[in-house]
């Protein structure tokens, strides 16, 4: 499946999960500040992207879970540089160059776009 | 046991399907101001809240997916993705909630319902046949609140599911240990 098809199949499982419209979905929309996603969506576009490309998903495999709470990682709501080799271990479908000098852990919902999403889909139906 | 919104749990396989019931009677406070008459206008017309027709698939949806985790979990309400009702239910009529899971993980579970409503004496025909028909399509998904993303830490007993949901499984003949 290309890139493009793959877009396709994220935008109906964003479209239906968020009730949004067609062309609000664009590869850089960031998924919780744009399209308006909360923690309980993120489980709901997991669910669909399964039923939608077969595959199965694991918990903190998306998005980041446990990361966050470990204080080796993050220290005064900002990610250590351990944090971040952790995160780009175990996150390969963000795009972590986009977050620049930026450490918060706010950050990481500016870089969790659409295009995220797609490579995540990608990268997974390759390893298949 | 005050905020039960379903009677009976009627038919349930484990991990897949649950059936229950609710009966709407004249004896439920709200309906006397759901909605009242009007002076000089409108007559009372009691009608149950479409509020408390999904509170009442939640409910079963939602004993549906603790059930088949034996209760371990505590399972709340935290999306309704769908919600369709193309129906009023009125006192002495009977509404059937079916609930099946459509995904489940360590995080949660999404399931899918419908609500049919049980008229007596059918719905105006005279034939005095009960008629059973579809009025509603509902679809929600649950949260475990122990899982959440955000690291927060909650009492341990299970206070979602209380007395109240003790007893309707109990009347209803379900097993369950808690």
């Amino acid at each position: 499946m290309d890139r493009d098809e793959i877009f396709d199949k994220v935008r109906e499982v964003l479209v239906d999960a968020l009730a949004l419209d067609d062309d609000e979905v664009t590869a850089e929309a960031t998924i919780m500040g744009d399209l308006g996603a909360e923690s309980i969506d993120i489980l709901d576009i997991q669910f669909k992207l399964e039923q939608a490309f077969g595959f199965k998903i694991a918990q903190g495999e998306l998005f980041p879970e446990g990361v966050m709470q470990d204080p080796e990682y993050v220290q005064d709501g900002k990610i250590t540089d351990k944090g971040l080799e952790e995160l780009k271990t175990k996150m390969p479908h963000f795009d972590f160059t986009k977050l620049g000098d930026q450490r918060s852990i706010e950050g990481i919902g500016t870089i969790f776009t659409v295009d995220t999403l797609v490579s995540f889909c990608d990268q997974k139906l390759q390893a298949a | 046991m005050r905020w039960m919104w379903i009677d009976r749990v009627v038919e349930l396989v484990p991990h897949e399907k649950l059936v229950a019931i609710k009966n709407v009677s004249l004896a439920e406070e709200h309906l006397h101001d759901h909605f009242p008459g009007v002076e000089g206008g409108r007559s009372a017309m009691p009608i149950m809240p479409a509020s408390l027709i999904l509170e009442g698939m939640a409910q079963t949806a939602g004993i549906l997916v603790g059930h088949s985790e034996g209760f371990r979990e505590k399972v709340i309400l935290a999306k309704i993705s769908r919600a369709e009702l193309d129906a009023e239910a009125l006192p002495g009529d009977r509404l059937w909630y079916t609930a099946t899971i459509t995904t489940k993980s360590e995080a949660g579970a999404s399931t899918t319902g419908v609500v049919e409503l049980e008229r007596p004496g059918g719905s105006g025909g005279g034939s005095g046949v009960e008629t059973r028909s579809e009025i509603g399509r509902i679809e929600m998904m649950f949260s475990h609140l122990d899982q959440n993303l955000a690291g927060e830490q909650f009492p341990e007993h299970n206070f979602v599911f209380s007395e109240g949901f003790r007893t309707l499984l109990r009347t209803s003949g379900v097993e369950a240990t808690f």
